[in-house]
């Protein structure tokens, strides 16, 4: 053991950087340089301010994405909690000295950048949670003694997030931590108690949502009940993209998008002009680079021999495939607009930002696949 | 490897596995879901949302035709077009509705009621459609509003075109226009495909009965506008096509003439074409202004011409129904020599009333005309004889002849307004009162009055097919350079004077129906009418015309409103000294001249007096205009024969 250590620990920079995975890094890459001409288009074909500050923001991440890389993945389990912590501790600065902007406080103010903690919680969690769950053994996993923990450390910040309000994200955080907890094989009657529970629970938090919140969901269970108001996103985001046709429109011809029908066309819609531009065919090729880019990470998960780096790889897959898909389906209609940005295409510092993190974690756990973490 | 704690993480290891087996197969079964979307969406639907897209992305304004003109005889324009400036507004342009009429109100002095009104119906309509502020600017206000142009989003300067009349002289027979209402819509198929803010269509007269062709085709323009409905960039323009102009028969002067004429009475006058039915002048007073029509009508003007009991806005001479007293004297005498009930020579004696079955009938004259034969009969209106011919003759012979000449239906096509009048007869009587016919109301018929009830373009018809030697004609308004079958004839007739012409071969020749079966009888109704108007005795004497260029051969008529009492009748009470609503009418027939027949007339006035008084001295003066006018009117008609 000691020996194998050595040995992995020992590796040349030229080792490390030759066991990359070089087709994930060839997606993201494709898949980046993609958000980028789409962000051009936001911007009416100009180099504009989200133009620009997408490629700076998408080129300076993808550089610390490679940093992460090298570093040690025992680095990164050692110090998940303490990553889980300044997360939450951000999360609760928000809480007092966040940003307001349209009717949530979201935002702290880092004067370079305005950071968005709940975004990283998405990676904090799953870090925590994976690291738990590849510490206790597998006969405790079940004890109740042992799922008091992971549940406090979920709900903790789930609740400060939907009150920030950010329903989505508080959503989509909850979802990243309960798949780490499934695949870490807390039983299924967990989840379905927890889930009757929520039901039970379902009238109370609806009297918690905001009048818009309620608007939203109303809205999606039927757009035409308001079209020019909260049915308009998604009557205008189906138009676009339907009218895209097979082949779409061309580049920079969405009209749709330049006459500004599109709402929020950066971020949580750029799939919708992406899709309006390029059509089903392009559509199908973004869902194929992004099927390629969770497989990638779901093959570096069935290399890792630690289970720390399996759960992480496996929960982060998922979550990556979970923020794909529920962004998919908003934009598509099949869900109310809850407010999540695409991976990597949206416009978005802090989802660049835990996205990247996110991955370079995951590279590192392929780099040193065959160190045991502990 | 063999520890407690790897076989742990072995045993963990492999569920995890196993769970992320479920997870992957769960992602697939998304993805494909995904898929599925897309392709409902892109490929199944496409059409319905690029449809859905294109409806965002253009939004197109119509743009009103310019309406055709209408002309008279000469070409001159009696409806014609100006240039109109209007203010338009688009709701959804507009960031702030109230602040924006606020600004409005302080640079275009519009009331606060009008204010009301445009937010009202700015609330009905789509957030697109236009509302106009303002229907007719004047030009210094025009180009004030465009100076604050900048800071009224949403308003939208508008040049366009606008009908104009150059007088109000033919007002009635043109009609107006007037904006499209939602009865227009709903009753004219034509009107539905382009219905245009703003536009005028045509309500009464001509401007009606030619709405769809002179209001020509809707252009618009097709913009290109982003979500907050600002026009980025224009498509394509289609500038519409003006719509069809039309020449009448119409003689501008002479409109003018007459109606200058008539001017504060109630009356009308029609002048037609004895050869081809070319109406040359049809005035009904008093008349409206129809320029103010055009542009909304103001309400008191509204209310003032809806009170006015002189009955502005009815063309009389179209739909103004009026008994045709002693002028429906020609067709009796005609029927009555045609059914050979009388022979021209045949006497009766006038003594001034007959009875019949106890009551009395009078003859205007009290003293009575003495002997009267047909020819005196009409020269002087005696209405004794007439009263015995029609007696003999019968009403249903009588209403035989009278709808060959045209009363009792009406005489243009397509005019709203125009109604068909009554010739009673028998079937008639049964069929519309349910009674049987009396024989005094023969009586009453034999002098145009009773049931009868004709309009004047109607009489003057008759008077026309009486002096064209008994022909029928078809009367129009729309110039028509064609179908003058009757003027052939009469040159035939001239280079040929001693063939005679029996009537299968006018029909067959000249394309002539004969309204006669022996044009000696309409010769000696001609002559009659002759002797009525220029042989001492005659009813319009008086105003007979020495000079053979326009000495015409009329008759005179005036139809009862109220009939006399025996106590008036006795005191000899005078028409002049009766309330004005209890006179009777004037009416007056007549052609000229008198050799060469060229035009008929008719003249009404209504609560008048007699026709001889009233009625005649106006187609005297008409008659001279139009005669006066008619070697230019040949010429005129002569050089565009030239020109086709």
């Amino acid at each position: 053991m000691l020996q194998q250590r050595s040995i992995q620990s020992s590796l040349s920079l030229r080792d490390k950087i030759l066991s990359f995975d070089y087709i994930l890094i060839f997606s993201i890459l494709v898949l980046g340089i993609i958000s980028m001409f789409a962000m051009y288009s936001t911007d009416g074909g100009e180099f504009k301010y989200h133009t620009n500050s997408h490629i700076l923001r998408f080129f300076v991440f993808f550089g610390m994405f490679l940093v992460i890389s090298l570093i040690q993945i025992r680095f990164w389990h050692e110090t998940s909690y303490i990553i889980y912590f300044v997360i939450f501790l951000l999360l609760l600065g928000v809480k007092y000295f966040g940003l307001t902007s349209s009717g949530s406080q979201r935002w702290l103010n880092l004067y370079f950048m305005n950071l968005q903690p709940s975004e990283l919680m998405k990676i904090g969690l799953i870090l925590f949670l994976a690291k738990y769950y590849h510490r206790i053994s597998i006969e405790n996993i079940n004890s109740f003694k042992h799922l008091v923990l992971p549940v406090t450390v979920l709900i903790g910040p789930v609740i400060l997030v939907a009150t920030q309000p950010d329903l989505g994200t508080s959503i989509l955080i909850a979802s990243g931590g309960i798949v780490v907890a499934w695949l870490a094989g807390v039983r299924a009657k967990f989840f379905i108690y927890s889930c009757i529970a929520m039901i039970a629970l379902l009238p109370i938090a609806i009297s918690f949502l905001k009048p818009y919140q309620k608007s939203r969901i109303l809205t999606f269970l039927n757009p035409e009940r308001d079209p020019l108001g909260a049915g308009y996103q998604i009557i205008q985001s189906k138009i676009a993209i339907g009218s895209g046709g097979l082949f779409g429109k061309g580049f920079l011809n969405g009209s749709q998008s330049y006459l500004d029908y599109l709402p929020e066309k950066h971020t949580d819609f750029i799939f919708t002009l992406f899709s309006e531009e390029f059509g089903f065919f392009g559509s199908l090729f973004i869902l194929l680079l992004y099927a390629l880019i969770i497989s990638r990470i779901v093959r570096i998960g069935n290399m890792t021999r630690s289970n720390f780096g399996k759960l992480y790889c496996y929960s982060f897959a998922t979550a990556f495939f979970i923020y794909v898909v529920v962004n998919m389906m908003m934009v598509l209609g099949l869900l109310p607009i809850v407010g999540s940005p695409l991976p990597i295409m949206s416009y978005g510092g802090s989802s660049m930002l835990s996205i990247m993190f996110g991955l370079g974690i995951v590279m590192s756990c392929k780099i040193y696949k065959d160190v045991p973490v502990n | 490897m063999l520890s407690p704690g790897s076989g742990n993480t072995v045993i963990k290891s492999k569920l995890i596995s196993r769970r992320m087996f479920l997870i992957t197969a769960a992602k697939a079964v998304v993805m494909v879901g995904l898929v599925g979307r897309l392709i409902s969406l892109q490929i199944n639907q496409a059409t319905k949302y690029k449809s859905l897209s294109d409806k965002n992305r253009f939004r197109e304004w119509k743009l009103a035709p310019e309406r055709g003109a209408i002309k008279d005889f000469f070409n001159r324009e009696i409806a014609s077009n100006e240039p109109l400036y209007q203010v338009h507004l688009i709701p959804e342009n507009a960031k702030d509705l109230d602040n924006l009429f606020v600004r409005l109100k302080a640079i275009l002095n519009i009331t606060d009621n009008r204010v009301s009104f445009l937010k009202r119906k700015i609330r009905k309509q789509k957030p697109w459609e236009p509302v106009i502020v303002s229907e007719n600017l004047s030009w210094p206000d025009f180009s004030r509003l465009n100076l604050f142009l900048h800071e009224l989003q949403g308003v939208e300067p508008i040049v366009s075109v606008a009908r104009t009349y150059p007088d109000n002289s033919s007002a009635h027979i043109l009609g107006y226009v007037s904006q499209i209402s939602a009865k227009d819509l709903q009753t004219k198929e034509y009107l539905k495909e382009l219905s245009v803010p703003g536009m005028a269509v045509g309500k009464t007269g001509l401007e009606r009965k030619l709405d769809e062709q002179i209001i020509g085709k809707v252009g618009y323009q097709r913009y290109e506008v982003n979500a907050f409905g600002k026009r980025i960039r224009e498509i394509k323009i289609d500038a519409g096509q003006a719509g069809k102009s039309f020449k009448t028969t119409l003689d501008y002067e002479v409109q003018k003439y007459t109606a200058e004429l008539l001017k504060d009475k109630a009356a009308a006058v029609c002048v037609m074409d004895v050869y081809n039915g070319d109406i040359v002048s049809l005035v009904s007073s008093p008349t409206f202004e129809p320029n103010q029509f055009v542009h909304g009508l103001d309400k008191k003007y509204w209310n003032s011409l809806i009170k006015n009991e002189k009955k502005p806005l009815a063309n009389k001479a179209l739909s103004g129904l009026y008994p045709p007293g002693s002028t429906i004297k020609t067709l009796v005498a005609l029927s009555a020599l045609e059914n050979k009930i009388v022979r021209p020579l045949d006497t009766f004696r006038c003594k001034g009333k007959i009875e019949l079955y106890g009551e009395k009938f009078h003859c205007w004259e009290k003293e009575g005309h003495g002997i009267v034969n047909l020819r005196k009969g009409i020269q002087r209106s005696c209405d004794v004889y007439f009263y015995e011919i029609a007696r003999k003759l019968g009403v249903d012979r009588l209403s035989e002849t009278a709808k060959k000449f045209g009363l009792g239906k009406k005489v243009l096509s397509d005019f709203i307004e125009e109604r068909s009048g009554v010739v009673p007869n028998t079937k008639w009587k049964k069929k519309f009162i349910g009674q049987n016919w009396y024989l005094g109301e023969t009586l009453h018929s034999g002098i145009g009055q009773g049931y009868f009830q004709s309009t004047p373009l109607q009489l003057c018809l008759m008077t026309a097919q009486i002096a064209n030697g008994g022909f029928e004609i078809k009367p129009r308004i729309i110039f028509d350079s064609k179908n003058d079958y009757l003027r052939d004839y009469l040159k035939f007739k001239n280079e040929n004077p001693n063939q005679p012409l029996p009537t299968d071969l006018l029909v067959a020749n000249f394309n002539l129906k004969p309204l006669f079966k022996n044009q000696e009888h309409i010769n000696l109704i001609k002559d009659a009418m002759f002797s009525s108007s220029n042989e001492p005795g005659g009813t319009s004497y008086r105003h007979r015309f020495e000079n053979p260029k326009f000495t015409f051969a009329g008759k005179t008529g005036s139809s009862q409103i109220k009939r006399f009492t025996e106590e008036q009748r006795e005191a000899e009470v005078k028409q002049e000294s009766l309330p004005y609503k209890d006179r009777d009418h004037a009416l007056f027939v007549a052609f000229a001249p008198y050799k060469n027949p060229q035009y008929a007339i008719s003249v009404l006035v209504e609560h008048g007096g007699s026709g001889g008084k009233t009625a005649a001295p106006i187609a005297k003066k008409v008659i001279k205009k139009v005669l006066e006018r008619h070697e230019l009117r040949v010429s005129a008609n002569n050089l565009i024969g030239e020109s086709v």
